[in-house]
């Protein structure tokens, strides 16, 4: 058994721990471990459980939140490629919120670099820092990390229980360990004794984890190859638990109404005709809002409708206009970042042509199909909390703060999340809960945000400008120089979990618009902070899916000034720059069968973007369906180095197109009177199965590093319909959504 | 206000007032929560159930106004005793998130009761009121056509 002595002399190890019946196995990074967040039985050591055998059979844990990208599977089957266990004879679970389960991949990300140029030296400083994650308590699901993250962690974390596992059968056979073979959760002896993972488990215990090295990718059974998603029965079935379905003993039901004039105060309100409502229960103030406590969540929902309020004013100008009116003034301060600055964008090379172009992009919501919600149970020396999630540890201390408790006396479960999209990343559902709960003591309640209550309490998508000033000489790309302004995200979440400021160049604000994988000789890329008031968050590509559509569609009009087809332009700049990103061109020109012409009544548009590790081309095709726009196919090709589980990425390649392609053409938040005018789906609608282009997805693995897949998919999905609708009409889209000038099919 | 319903083969009582959304009755009192919120105004099909075999929105119908037996998602099959479109599901891998999936399915197995050959267009035209966030909409109507075809085997 590792103690925690030898763990801190250590700074890569796989530690394990016995446990009442078994095994539990964890992978460390650092010299110091985490605390074990499953309380092995009493004087047992610390351990990060990735692994736990006991009588009852195999446990692996995948502490990412599964949202829909299959990550609970793949992390799993990680883990199973190097335990020689079958990912249906295991239990997979997600595992409280623990410092153990830290994201080593999101400081990487954050480095200072363009990603795709990034040398051994850099990808492994990224990694190393890693740890500061780990440090700063994130265990978190977004950024496209999880596999960067767990790619190598979790196969250490499988093959050294499976080693430690052969050790206790090689003592208690009395034969060496290198003689041993493990198949389906059992070791196997040469004389064809079998001994169970399970029979082992306790003898696992009592030694030292054993070290051993990772197979290669030419003996996987599981990874590299798509395998049956362990949550699919229970989706299938109506079994599977989101936040909103946990059902606690004696569980009351609530719903809030925030001030709709987004982060301003509550000078009063009038309960009265809510009080006497059927089913209400309790009216609870919530500080710059209200809840009501029923019997039933919808009885809530009117109750808390029928209370009047008298609302303070919005921090930000009330109107659409006024606030992009606001933003543009950040063009007018010196710029945040000016990460690209090549070459000299202040001297038209002789004989160049120039263009400029502006565009701007709206406010967006998550719009997950669960709506927001978590539900408390506050006893005085102890919180509950149960909510779908994508960062449970910094959860968990802002509603222990919240109760007043310390972190110790919290629980925090992550169930299935209804979507997340970077929405589950806030803090706002979990907290809030606890503060109702914390009215209630000893009654577990469920608060629920109303479909509109949650469309107009988001933390939105920036509202976007950029200015773009480029030129063309012999048909290729000259020089650009682009300006973006947004409110920074980044910002605004540092402030939220933390109260801290965030310093410096603001990366997110410019990904996808500094490092566009192009050789362009002269190249400025800067971006303006606007400091409005209006709450934003991360939204699926979060800087990318402005700066994709910015970027994608410049190009694009460049090409057409250059006289050259878009996907040679697009092609010539890539091929000098990055391999990769020319190779998810060429395959989509392939795969559509890219002419550079079409029929009349027909247009095709490209766009490629690099975000998140990974390079994604798509090729969108438009129709003239009897006077309206039809998306009638798309053709997406990624490079993703290594794809864990195929089917998966190209799942996520084809719901990341889909998630751009619906904010593209329907998607957008506005402002009147400071509040938020979308409240549900009629006025906030996505494509549907009729509306959906008939897709081909191929995925690449040339490149040196593992790629994101969650993310990637949603960038090039507007600007190449806004470019395939340009080809089709001639009318160059500079403004989303597209239903404003087009008429798209719905 | 006391109301008998019939929900998934078996007799419950619920004591709501009649204007409460079907939805939350089976949700909140009954306890069959695989049937989800996802817009309340019947524009989103999260909430699709069957009353008499056919794919009604759970959240535009009020209690009083149920004539009729129930089936929700848990009533169609359960894991280890699927319903064939169940089965279908999980072969074409369709969900992701999975929180709409309740009522695609519920949807879906109308369709196939009132259809039992779909082509696209008739799977487009019955299944365009169920939104899905993910863009699982090519494996649901692969799923449709595969639960087609082995319902005729049966």
């Amino acid at each position: 058994m590792a103690s925690i002595g030898k763990i801190a002399r250590r700074t890569f190890l796989i530690g394990s721990a016995a446990i009442v019946g078994g095994v539990a196995f964890g992978a460390y990074y650092v010299s110091r471990p985490a605390p074990n967040p499953l309380s092995p039985g009493e004087g047992e050591t610390a351990l990060s459980p990735f692994v736990l055998i006991d009588q009852q059979g195999v446990t692996l844990f995948a502490p990412r939140a599964e949202m829909g990208q299959g990550v609970k599977t793949t992390w799993a089957a990680l883990i199973a490629e190097e335990l020689d266990v079958e990912l249906d004879a295991v239990r997979v679970l997600h595992g409280p919120a623990a410092a153990a389960y830290y994201n080593s991949a999101f400081i990487g990300d954050a480095l200072p670099n363009r990603g795709y140029n990034v040398s051994d030296f850099q990808h492994s400083l990224g990694e190393t820092l890693g740890v500061l994650a780990r440090t700063l308590n994130l265990q978190g699901t977004g950024g496209s990390t999880s596999m960067k993250d767990g790619y190598t962690r979790m196969r250490h974390a499988g093959a050294s229980a499976r080693e430690t596992l052969k050790q206790a059968a090689a003592n208690r056979l009395g034969i060496d360990r290198d003689q041993l073979k493990t198949a389906n959760g059992m070791v196997q002896a040469p004389d064809g004794t079998t001994l169970s993972y399970s029979e082992l488990a306790m003898d696992a215990g009592k030694l030292d984890p054993v070290k051993a090295e990772l197979r290669p990718s030419s003996e996987w059974r599981l990874l590299g190859k798509s395998q049956p998603r362990v949550d699919m029965v229970e989706k299938a079935t109506g079994t599977a638990e989101f936040g909103i379905d946990v059902r606690q003993p004696g569980l009351k039901f609530a719903s809030v109404r925030m001030n709709p004039r987004l982060g301003a105060g509550m000078n009063s309100f009038d309960a009265s005709e809510a009080q006497s409502m059927p089913g209400v229960e309790k009216i609870v103030d919530m500080g710059d809002g209200v809840a009501v406590v029923a019997s039933n969540t919808w009885l809530a929902m009117q109750a808390v409708e029928a209370i009047n309020v008298d609302w303070q004013e919005a921090p930000y100008p009330p109107e659409t206009d006024q606030i992009f009116a606001h933003i543009s003034k950040a063009f007018d301060e010196a710029p945040n970042s000016t990460m690209r600055d090549d070459g000299d964008v202040d001297q038209l090379p002789e004989g160049a042509s120039e263009i400029s172009a502006e565009y701007q992009l709206p406010y967006l919501a998550h719009a997950t199909m669960e709506p927001m919600n978590a539900t408390a149970l506050y006893e005085g020396d102890k919180l509950t909390v149960w909510c779908g999630n994508q960062m449970p540890t910094i959860i968990l201390s802002r509603c222990a703060e919240e109760a007043g408790l310390d972190s110790e006396q919290v629980a925090l479960h992550t169930t299935y999340l209804g979507g997340g999209f970077g929405r589950r990343v806030e803090l706002d559902f979990s907290v809030l809960a606890t503060r109702l709960a914390k009215q209630m003591p000893g009654v577990p309640v469920q608060l629920t945000w109303s479909r509109e209550e949650d469309m107009r309490h988001d933390f939105y998508r920036p509202g976007a400008i950029a200015r773009m000033r480029g030129a063309v000489k012999d048909g290729v790309a000259v020089l650009m120089d682009g300006q973006v302004a947004a409110a920074s995200s980044t910002v605004q979440f540092m402030d939220r979990i933390a109260g801290l400021p965030a310093g410096g160049p603001d990366k997110v604000h410019v990904e996808g618009f500094f490092n566009p994988p192009y050789a362009i000789p002269n190249f400025r890329m800067s971006g303006h902070l606007s400091d409005i008031k209006i709450p934003v968050g991360f939204w699926r590509s979060v800087g990318n899916s402005f700066n994709g559509f910015f970027v994608e569609s410049f190009i694009d009009e460049m090409a057409h000034e250059a006289g050259t087809d878009p996907l040679e332009f697009r092609l010539a700049l890539a091929r000098t720059e990055w391999a990769p990103a020319a190779g998810v061109l060429e395959a989509v020109k392939e795969m559509s069968g890219w002419t550079g012409e079409t029929p009349d009544g027909v247009g095709r548009g490209v766009a490629m973007c690099y975000s998140f590790g990974t390079p994604v081309a798509e090729v969108i095709e438009v129709v003239d369906d009897d006077g309206s726009i039809r998306i009638n196919k798309a053709w997406i090709a990624c490079d993703m180095g290594v794809a864990l589980d195929p089917e998966t990425v190209k799942a996520q390649m084809f719901g990341g197109m889909a998630y751009g392609l619906s904010a593209a053409c329907f998607g957008e938040i506005t402002f009147a009177d400071g509040e938020v005018e979308q409240g549900n789906f009629p006025d906030y609608d996505a494509l549907r199965m009729h509306t959906m282009p008939q897709t081909e997805v191929r995925v690449l693995e040339t490149q040196k590093h593992l790629g994101g897949a969650g993310e990637p998919g949603t960038p090039p999905a507007a600007p190449a319909l806004a470019n395939a609708i340009f080809d089709l009409t001639g009318k160059r889209a500079r403004r989303l959504p597209l239903m404003h000038d087009f008429d798209i099919m719905v | 206000m006391s109301t008998r319903l019939r929900i998934n083969g078996k007799s419950h009582q619920v004591d709501l007032p009649d204007d409460v959304p079907l939805l939350w009755v089976l949700r909140d009192d009954v306890g069959l929560t695989g049937t989800k919120y996802g817009c309340g105004v019947a524009a989103c099909g999260a909430c699709t159930v069957h009353i008499d075999g056919v794919a009604v929105r759970s959240c535009q119908t009020a209690l009083g106004d149920v004539d009729g037996d129930i089936t929700t998602i848990e009533g169609l099959g359960k894991p280890g005793a699927m319903a064939v479109i169940q089965q279908a599901w999980v072969d074409h891998q369709v969900a992701q998130c999975g929180y709409c999936q309740s009522g695609q399915i519920m949807q879906a197995a109308s369709l196939l009761a009132e259809n039992p050959s779909p082509t696209d267009a008739d799977i487009d035209e019955a299944m365009q009121g169920n939104l899905c966030r993910c863009g699982t909409y090519p494996r649901i109507r692969a799923a449709v056509h595969t639960a087609a075809s082995k319902m005729k085997e049966v």
